[in-house]
């Protein structure tokens, strides 16, 4: 239940402006893989290609081939909805859906398309899903409590469950803590950890401690100068990228030297 | 000598606090004093009418037996015009702020305010004028083919003047109120939750249902209400278009009366206890927009915990 994606001459783009040029990558299964790079490098623009979200914005449109398992997520008669079930997304900051209780919220995606589940299986899919998101203990006895009730960590949890409930190939993570304080940080880097046996988990982190501790592999993007394209300066295994990496300006932005 | 330092303060700043602050209190304690101050009149003039001998009230059977029938016109009427206007408005609200083309939605904004902006006795007019008389032959229809629902009872109005036209030409009337404020709240729905709702694998139309309308739900009913405001106490369009009569089942024949329209059709040849039967019937006007704003209310706040506000 996860697929690994590949992307070939990806460029990005708002209207005219290109955003992000020209970007390779290949993801693995299985694995968790850390987008880094400076504030406006075009790493989250990159992630919201991977599920289509980009398009939603007015204007935004990409040129290349984003793979998902061989099967390009651009190709014609290619459905933003399908892809999106299949790549799952969550996001900056935590957004249950206010005036749905969490277990709607969990069953939200579940129930999109017309699919109708039974009262029995959605109670087993509600505790999985937050099971799955460590939420389980916390919230069991106030299913039917509004989600906007809890706490920000137990909001982005619930966003979680809320994405894994859908099972999705791969999911998204767009700087899932930098609104969380430590300690609910440590509970999402935890469940991190657990999703990626069974799901390809791609993280946009501002926070290099996070990507050390959490991903596989380690993408750096950077930008020449405002008003430049974003690109991929450097994609190889954490550790290597943080203790030794090929690039001038990795080592740069790694050590704090950057700018 | 020992002073506190931190109590001398900068004049300057202090006084244009206290000037908007007073300024402020001045503006909410004179809609209060107005407010007050019509519900005073209306009360003291209509007492007369009330403790009146029933057969002193016109129809001769007091107050409540003269009231009642209109009242029920006045809902009715009200209830036609949110009938048609609200899920019309809503689509239009929902077309302008999440389909259209930005350029078309712009212009169609506009075009939808300009109907907010045609005076209410043009309304009338050509409710009364082209509406009443286009529209007959469906009455006609609906008389022949739905005869037996008790309110498309026959015959129908030849002329078209009925409680029916003048929901339909009140329904235009408060469509633009409904759609604007609507089109407002949608377009306030946070992107965190569209997009929540896209990420999940939803169509436009279900992001809608799962992120939109949940969120625009209080501003939704408080649209409808100010809506319903505006087809309660309209006078000039109904006085025009209706040819009023007794409460009647029907709504396509003429007959049923509204109370807006009743008083400014009657008020300038009224005379003594006349008048106070109308003033009071006016009160009963205040009385029912204030309870259906407070209704309005209450099913706002029973949901507050769901409402996104937290």
């Amino acid at each position: 239940m996860s697929k690994r994606i590949d992307v070939k001459d990806l460029n990005v783009y708002y209207g005219n402006f290109l955003a992000v040029e020209d970007v390779n990558i290949n993801i693995q299964a299985k694995s968790v893989t850390a987008f880094i790079g400076p504030s406006g490098c075009g790493k989250s623009t990159f992630l919201r290609t991977l599920n289509r979200m980009h398009e939603v914005l007015p204007g935004a449109r990409v040129e290349g081939e984003v793979l998902l398992d061989g099967d390009n997520l651009y190709g014609p008669g290619v459905d933003p909805v399908t892809v999106r079930t299949q790549v799952g997304m969550v996001f900056q900051r935590p957004n249950p859906f206010p005036t749905m209780s969490i277990r709607d919220n969990v069953l939200a995606g579940v129930k999109l398309n017309n699919k109708k589940i039974s009262k029995g299986a959605a109670d087993a899919l509600v505790e999985k899903s937050l099971v799955g998101a460590n939420l389980w203990n916390e919230v069991k006895d106030r299913l039917d409590k509004p989600g906007s009730g809890l706490s920000g960590g137990q909001q982005q949890r619930l966003c979680i469950a809320r994405a894994i409930a859908v099972e999705p190939q791969v999911i998204l993570m767009d700087e899932p803590c930098s609104a969380l304080d430590p300690i609910s940080t440590l509970a999402v880097e935890d469940l991190i950890n657990e999703l990626k046996d069974q799901y390809t988990v791609v993280i946009v982190t501002h926070n290099m401690q996070q990507a050390a501790r959490v991903s596989d592999k380690t993408a750096f993007f950077n930008i020449a100068g405002t008003g430049k394209p974003g690109k991929l300066i450097e994609f190889a295994d954490t550790t290597s990228i943080f203790n030794n990496p090929a690039q001038k300006a990795t080592e740069d932005y790694v050590s704090g030297r950057f700018g | 000598m020992t002073t506190n330092s931190l109590t001398t303060s900068q004049g300057a700043g202090r006084a244009g606090d206290k000037v908007f602050s007073g300024a402020a209190m001045a503006a909410g304690c004179l809609i209060l004093a107005v407010l007050f101050g019509v519900a005073l009149f209306l009360v003291v003039q209509a007492i007369p009418a009330l403790t009146a001998p029933a057969e002193d009230i016109q129809g001769g059977n007091g107050f409540f037996a003269y009231i009642a029938p209109i009242v029920v016109g006045t809902l009715i009427a009200a209830v036609i015009a949110l009938v048609i206007a609200t899920p019309v408005a809503i689509g239009v609200a929902l077309f302008i702020s999440h389909y259209a083309p930005r350029r078309l939605a712009a212009g169609l904004g506009y075009v939808v305010d300009l109907l907010a902006a045609i005076p209410s006795v043009v309304y009338g007019a050509w409710g009364a004028a082209f509406l009443a008389k286009e529209i007959s032959p469906a009455y006609d229809w609906l008389a022949t083919y739905l005869g037996w629902i008790p309110i498309f009872e026959g015959p129908a109005s030849a002329t078209g003047k009925t409680i029916l036209t003048a929901g339909i030409v009140l329904s235009v009337m408060v469509l633009p109120i409904i759609t604007s404020l609507s089109r407002e709240i949608f377009l306030q729905t946070p992107k965190l939750h569209e997009e929540a709702a896209l990420a999940l694998g939803a169509t436009r139309w279900e992001m809608i249902k799962m992120a939109v309308l949940p969120f625009g739900r209080p501003g939704i009913i408080s649209a409808i209400m100010l809506g319903l405001g505006r087809a309660l106490g309209e006078t000039m369009a109904v006085a025009l278009v209706l040819s009023s009569g007794v409460l009647t089942a029907s709504l396509i024949q003429s007959g049923n009366q509204t109370i807006a329209a009743e008083i400014a059709l009657n008020f300038p040849e009224a005379s003594g206890l006349k008048v106070n039967t109308l003033i009071a019937a006016g009160l009963v006007l205040f009385v029912i927009t204030l309870g259906v704003n407070m209704i309005a209310r209450w099913i706002i706040t029973r949901h507050k915990e769901f409402s996104g506000a937290n």
